[in-house]
C-alpha cells in the first residue's frame, strides 16, 4: 500500500512540471492572488495534524472487525457523534461560503444557512431511529432490507459514489484554492496533502479516527468561530442592532442588505432548492452512516437533537461573522484590491474573493495569531469533511458492492475491510486527480447537485422501502434510477452547466435545481412500478414487510454493532 | 421470532399504540417543519417589502427575525421529539419488549 501512495504522488509530482502554465489561465482565484507562506498557519495546522494522527495510530491499532472500521464498534455516545455530525455538515463551503455572502449581500445569506439546517428535523423524525433499527454499517443495508440484495445494493451503491464524487470535487477544489490562498502553497501541493492526509485517516484509522477528527474539528470551528463573534459584538456593546446600523452605514447596498435581494429571484428555483437541501440532507450517504456509529436508537435520536443544536448556533455565528465583516473591513483599504487613486468597490475588491471574508474578519479582530488559527481551522475543516466522504465511498464499494453483489455475503470480514481500506486508497488518489483536472472549472454546482441527487435517489429509494409496504425492488430500483438520472440530466441542461461550463448559447433547462421535478419523479416511479409489479418476488417482499416494520419501530432484533 | 409471533405482535395492543402515537406525532412534527420553511421561502420570494419592514425603530428588519426564528424552531422542534421518544416513545417500547422476551 505505502508503495502505492508513493507512486501516486511522484506520477502527480511531475505532472506539476506541465501546470504552471495552466495556472496562470485561472479565471478567479488564480496564482495571481496566491500568498507568501503564512507560518502562523501552518504550523497551527501541522500541530492539528500530528494530533490527529496521533489518534489514528491508537485508532488503528483498536480497529480489528468490520464494525470497529464501519462504525467504531458502535461505541460513539450521542453527544460525540452529534458533534461528529456537525462536523461533517459545517464544511469549509459553509463557513467561509455563507459569511462570505452574508458579507456580500446580507439577508441572503440566511436564506441559504436555513436551507442547510431544516433537513435536520425531518433526518430525526422520519430517519435516523429506523436507520439505526434496520441497519449495520451503511444506508443501504436499510434500503436492501427486504429487497433484492444485488440490485438494491448496486443502485443504492452508486447513489452513494455519485454523490460522494460530486461533493468530493467541490471539496478538493476549494481545499486547493483555499490553502493556496491562506498558506500560500501550489495548488497542486495543497491538493496532494489533502488527499494523502485522507488516506491515512480512512484506511488505516476508520470510522473511530475519522469521527475523533470530525470531533475535534468541530469543536475548534465552534470556538474559534464563537471567539470572532464575541470579538465583533463587543465592539458594538453587545447589541446587534447597533452592529445593523453600522453594517447598513457601511456597505454599498446600504438598507438592502437587510431584505431578501437577488438570491430568490424565481420561486420555482427556490423552492426547488429548498426541497433538495431539506431531503437531501437525509440522504447524504456519509450522514447517515453515522448512525450506525452508536447503541441504539435512542442514541441515535439524541446525536441528531446535538447535531442540530451545533449546527444552528453555528449558521447564527456565520450571519454575525458576515455582518463583523462588512463593518470591520469595508472602510479599510488594506483588505481590498485598490485602483486607480486608491479607489475600491467594497465587495468585488476584496482580496481573494468574498469568500475571505471571515479570514480577513479574523486578521481584523486578532492579528496574524488569529488569523493563523482561523485559517488552520478552515483547512481542518476540509481535511475533515473529505475523509468522511471517502470512508462512505469505500464502504460502498467494499460492503455493498463486493461483500453482498461479487461475494455473495460469502467474503470474509477482514478481506471485506482490506478491500475497504484499497478503496479508500482509491478513492483517495481519484479525487487528487479530479481536484488537479478540475482546478478551473466552476464547481460552485456541485454540491447543488450532490444534494438533488441525494434528495432525488437515495432518500426516495430509503423512505418508501422502510415506510411503505408496497414497495418492491423493480419499483425501488427503476424509481430510484429515474430520480438519479432525471436530476443528473437536469443539472446538465441547466445555465450552470450548460451555458458556463459547456458555452452553449441557452440553457435547455430553466431553473438551478431539479428537486422539484426530479424528487416528484423518484416516488411517483417507485410507486407506480411496485404497484405493477406482480412478479411472486414481489408478493414475497411485500409479506417480508411485517418484520422489517416490527424491528424498524421497536428495534427488537437490531445489530448492535459493539458485540461483534 | 417466528411468522406467528410477528403476527401476534402486530395485533398487540401495545404495538399498535406505540405506532399510532409515534407516527401521528412524527409526522405532525414535520408538517410543522415544511410550513415554517416553506411559508418563509414564499415569503421571501412573494413578499419582499414585508420582510424588510423595520422592527422596533431601528435598522432590523421583520426578515432578519422571522430568519433567525426559523433556525430557533428547527432545533426547539427536535428537542420536542426528543423528549417525547425519551420519556412516553421508550417506555411504550420497554414494555413491548419485556412482553414478548
Amino acid at each position: 500500500m505505502p508503495r502505492l501512495l508513493i507512486l501516486a504522488i511522484a506520477t502527480l509530482v511531475a505532472l506539476d512540471a506541465s501546470s504552471s502554465n495552466v495556472l496562470a489561465a485561472g479565471p478567479d482565484l488564480g496564482a495571481v492572488q496566491k500568498q507568501p507562506l503564512n507560518w502562523t498557519a501552518i504550523i497551527m495546522f501541522l500541530v492539528f495534524v500530528l494530533g490527529t494522527l496521533g489518534i489514528t495510530y491508537r485508532a488503528a491499532a483498536q480497529t480489528k472487525s468490520a464494525a470497529d472500521f464501519y462504525a467504531a464498534g458502535g461505541g460513539i455516545t450521542g453527544f460525540q457523534n452529534g458533534l461528529a455530525i456537525a462536523g461533517d455538515y459545517m464544511s469549509a463551503a459553509s463557513f467561509l461560503g455563507i459569511s462570505g455572502l452574508v458579507f456580500a449581500s446580507g439577508f441572503d445569506g440566511l436564506i441559504y444557512s436555513i436551507g442547510f439546517l431544516v433537513g435536520w428535523p425531518i433526518v430525526l423524525f422520519l430517519i435516523a431511529e429506523r436507520l439505526r433499527n434496520l441497519g449495520k454499517f451503511t444506508f443501504s443495508d436499510v434500503a436492501s432490507f427486504r429487497l433484492d440484495q444485488t440490485q438494491i445494493r448496486i443502485l443504492s451503491a452508486v447513489g452513494t459514489l455519485v454523490v460522494v464524487a460530486f461533493y468530493l470535487i467541490a471539496q478538493m477544489v476549494g481545499a486547493g484554492k483555499l490553502i493556496e490562498l491562506l498558506f500560500g502553497l501550489d495548488y497542486l501541493y495543497a491538493v496532494i496533502i489533502v488527499g494523502v492526509l485522507m488516506i491515512v485517516y480512512v484506511a488505516f484509522g476508520g470510522m473511530k479516527a475519522t469521527t475523533w477528527v470530525q470531533i475535534i474539528k468541530a469543536c475548534l470551528l465552534l470556538a474559534g468561530a464563537t471567539l470572532m463573534s464575541l470579538i465583533v459584538l463587543w465592539r458594538f456593546g453587545f447589541s446587534p442592532e447597533a452592529m445593523f446600523a453600522e453594517a447598513v452605514k457601511v456597505h454599498p447596498k446600504g438598507d438592502a442588505i437587510m431584505a431578501p435581494g437577488a438570491l430568490v429571484a424565481d420561486p420555482v428555483s427556490a423552492i426547488s432548492l429548498g426541497l433538495a437541501l431539506m431531503f437531501g440532507t437525509a440522504g447524504l450517504p456519509h450522514i447517515l452512516m453515522r448512525f450506525f456509529t452508536v447503541s441504539d436508537a435512542q442514541a441515535a435520536r439524541k446525536s441528531v437533537f446535538y447535531a442540530t443544536g451545533f449546527i444552528a448556533y453555528f449558521y447564527i455565528l456565520t450571519f454575525i461573522i458576515g455582518f463583523g465583516a462588512i463593518t470591520f473591513l469595508m472602510n479599510d483599504p488594506s483588505f481590498f484590491k485598490l485602483g486607480a487613486g486608491g479607489a475600491y468597490d467594497k465587495v468585488k475588491d476584496i482580496l481573494g474573493g468574498t469568500n475571505m471574508a471571515a479570514i480577513h474578519l479574523a486578521s481584523a479582530t486578532g492579528g496574524s495569531l488569529f488569523l493563523g488559527f482561523i485559517s488552520a481551522v478552515a483547512f481542518a475543516t476540509i481535511l475533515a469533511v473529505v475523509a468522511g466522504l471517502t470512508l462512505s465511498g469505500a464502504s460502498a464499494v467494499s460492503h455493498d458492492l463486493y461483500a453482498e453483489v461479487i461475494a455473495r455475503g460469502r467474503a470474509s470480514e477482514q478481506k471485506e475491510v482490506n478491500i475497504s481500506k484499497i478503496s479508500a486508497i482509491v478513492i483517495g488518489i481519484v479525487a487528487i486527480f479530479l481536484g488537479y483536472i478540475f482546478e478551473n472549472q466552476n464547481v460552485a454546482f456541485m454540491v447543488g447537485l450532490a444534494f438533488a441527487v441525494a434528495a432525488s435517489c437515495n432518500f426516495p429509494v430509503l423512505l418508501m422501502s422502510v415506510l411503505w409496504k408496497g414497495t418492491t425492488t423493480r419499483g425501488a430500483l427503476i424509481g430510484g434510477l429515474l430520480g438519479l438520472v432525471s436530476a443528473v440530466v437536469m443539472v446538465v441542461l441547466s445555465k450552470a452547466v450548460w451555458v458556463q461550463t459547456f458555452g452553449f448559447a441557452r440553457e435547455l433547462f430553466p431553473y438551478d435545481n431539479p428537486a422539484i421535478f426530479s424528487m416528484p419523479i423518484a416516488f411517483l416511479g417507485i410507486w407506480a412500478f411496485s404497484k405493477m409489479d406482480a412478479s411472486n418476488r414481489a408478493k414475497i417482499e411485500v409479506a417480508a414487510f411485517d418484520a422489517q416494520y416490527i424491528r424498524s419501530e421497536t428495534g427488537i432484533g437490531a445489530a448492535a454493532a459493539h458485540v461483534h | 421470532m417466528a411468522a406467528q409471533d410477528y403476527n401476534q405482535l402486530l395485533r398487540s395492543p401495545q404495538f399498535q399504540e406505540l405506532v399510532r402515537q409515534r407516527t401521528r406525532f412524527a409526522w405532525t412534527l414535520s408538517i410543522v417543519m415544511l410550513v415554517i420553511y416553506f411559508g418563509f421561502i414564499l415569503l421571501v420570494a412573494f413578499a419582499k417589502p414585508l420582510l424588510a419592514t423595520k422592527i422596533g425603530g431601528g435598522v432590523t428588519s421583520l426578515g432578519i427575525i422571522l430568519g433567525l426564528g426559523v433556525i430557533v424552531s428547527a432545533f426547539v422542534l427536535t428537542g420536542i421529539y426528543v423528549q417525547r421518544a425519551n420519556s412516553r416513545f421508550d417506555e411504550l417500547t420497554r414494555h413491548l419488549t419485556r412482553e414478548i422476551l
